[in-house]
Formats: structure tokens, C-alpha cells, sequence
């Protein structure tokens, strides 16, 4: 469904994805219309929705347990429907920081991140962040001092993983909206850690 | 239904075996021990699913943890860095 341009032709897995959307609608099993709703429901979800579910986390202490217990159930409280969606919810601590990568394919909270990015789905970051945590990390710019556990959370079946970075020090009169706003896509996979603006 | 074999805390071991089709038990872990950190719940087989069989009946589904420098002798980093893997119950023993 992407714009090609009046005169590209079709590359091929775009061919095929026409061609098998056409097979599908002639068929009578999906219409054009639930296509395009389903496609606009995808590009719709951004990481703005798993910032919302973080910044409740730091302000409100029940949700925070709840979510860390079920986090699909937690997210559902909050408005946020996840359908088929286990998610697992791991925390950062001064003792403990989390990654999330998939060596197998790109699994991916998208009910909460929205469309992975690509380095997420590169052969690079999956086959080297389960092997070597801390030199990825500090790629990222992300240097952690040799005291704090590296967990990395392979995302091999059926489970979605997001961390709950830990709140920075000097959020403490923040807004709920404005502590979201800190949280960044990068924050919740565990390659970066907040910063104050 | 199949019941959990295993428990939080339980000490597996991923089976070393190579069969074809899809399998989300990644190359790496296989042959390699660890603890068994929570149980996921039931899920289809996907080895099953991917035939478009019904993936039935549903495997029990755990996230062990493993410890890195067991699993990569040349790590380097904290002795309890850890990296924790979904595996079903069919690849443990």
C-alpha cells in the first residue's frame, strides 16, 4: 500500500501483496474498506500509547503493580485495548536494566510502539544484543556502569515485551502528561533511559 | 490439557535437537540450562500451526532465564547478566 510514484513499477513482495489483497476482496473475504480501516488502525498506534501507560506507572503505585503483574489486563484500565496481546512488563532498578530485542523475526509491542523501527529489525541489533548487551547499548550512547544487571528479553513466542524505565530524579511536580513526554519509543525497547529536557 | 512439568525456580535444560520446519527455539539457547523465571500460560504449537494444523493440544509456555556467561564463554560484563528466553515445554527436559 505504499505510494510508488506514477511510473515505478511494482517491486515484488508489493506485487504480491496486491495481488493477493485482490484475490482476497474478489473472494469475499475481506473488503477494500476493512483493508484500509485495518491499515489506518496500524499507522494510528504510536509510542505515545505505552508513554501513557509509563507516566501512570510512576504517578500512580497500584497501576504500577497491576501492570507489572498483567500487563495486558493493566492496559486494558486505561482505555487501551491489546487483543492477542500477552504483555509482559519489566522494570528497570539501579540494579536492573532490560532490553528487548527478537533474534527469531521483529516481535513487537505495536499495540503500544506502533511499526518497529528498522534497526529493530535488523540482522545486526538481533543477533548481537543477546550476545553483547553492553556494547550495543553504548552504540546507543546508553553506557551503564559494570554494577548493573543487563537482562536481555528475547521475544521468541508468544509473550510482548516493554520496559518501565525508571522515573528521573527531578520529575518529582511533574504532570502525568508531562512525565509521558519524556518517554520515548527507544526508553521502552531499553536502548535509552529518560532524559529531562 | 497438558499439565506444567515445570515450576518458577526449576533448573531446565533446552533440548539440543535441529528438526526442520518453524521453530521459535532459537540455535543459540539450545543445549543450555537455566531457571525457570515465570510460566506464560498455554499456547498453540506453533510447529504445528505453521503446518495450518490446529496447534493443539496447547504447550505450556515458559520464560527461562539464562546467565549469560554460560551461554557465551567469551562474555564479558556482570557475572549475573541475564538473558531471558520464551520456550515451550515440548524443548525442555
Amino acid at each position: 500500500m505504499k505510494d510508488t510514484g506514477n511510473y515505478q513499477p511494482y517491486s515484488y513482495f508489493q506485487l504480491m501483496e496486491v495481488s493477493l489483497r485482490e484475490l482476497l476482496v474478489e473472494k469475499g473475504i475481506v473488503t477494500e474498506a476493512q483493508v484500509a480501516a485495518t491499515v489506518e488502525d496500524m499507522r494510528a498506534r504510536s509510542p505515545e500509547r505505552g508513554a501513557k501507560v509509563v507516566a501512570r506507572a510512576w504517578v500512580d503505585g497500584a497501576f504500577r503493580k497491576k501492570l507489572l503483574e498483567n500487563g495486558s489486563r493493566a492496559c486494558e484500565e486505561l482505555g487501551l485495548d491489546v487483543p492477542a496481546l500477552k504483555l509482559v512488563v519489566v522494570e528497570n532498578t539501579p540494579e536492573v536494566h532490560n532490553v528487548v530485542v527478537c533474534t527469531l523475526c521483529s516481535c513487537y509491542p505495536r499495540m503500544l510502539l506502533g511499526i518497529p523501527p528498522d534497526w529493530y529489525k535488523s540482522r545486526s541489533y538481533r543477533s548481537r544484543t543477546v550476545r553483547e548487551p553492553r556494547t550495543v547499548l553504548e552504540e546507543f550512547g546508553l553506557d551503564l556502569s559494570l554494577d548493573v544487571k543487563i537482562r536481555v528479553h528475547d521475544s521468541t513466542a508468544d509473550m510482548r515485551y516493554l520496559v518501565l524505565p525508571m522515573r528521573p530524579a527531578g520529575t518529582e511536580s511533574w504532570s502525568e502528561e508531562r512525565l509521558a513526554s519524556i518517554v520515548t519509543r527507544d526508553c521502552m525497547i531499553g536502548v535509552a533511559i529518560p532524559v529531562l529536557n | 490439557m497438558i499439565e506444567a512439568l515445570f515450576k518458577p525456580g526449576d533448573r531446565v535444560t533446552v533440548r539440543k535437537a535441529y528438526p526442520l520446519g518453524h521453530i521459535r527455539t532459537p540455535y543459540y539457547i539450545r543445549g543450555h540450562s537455566g531457571v525457570v523465571e515465570r510460566i506464560c500460560g498455554r499456547f498453540g504449537n506453533p510447529e504445528e500451526l505453521a503446518q495450518q494444523r490446529s496447534g493443539e493440544p496447547k504447550q505450556p509456555l515458559y520464560r527461562v532465564r539464562f546467565l549469560q556467561k554460560e551461554v557465551w564463554p567469551e562474555y564479558k560484563g556482570n557475572p549475573d547478566d541475564a538473558l531471558e528466553v520464551e520456550i515451550f515445554q515440548h524443548w525442555l527436559e
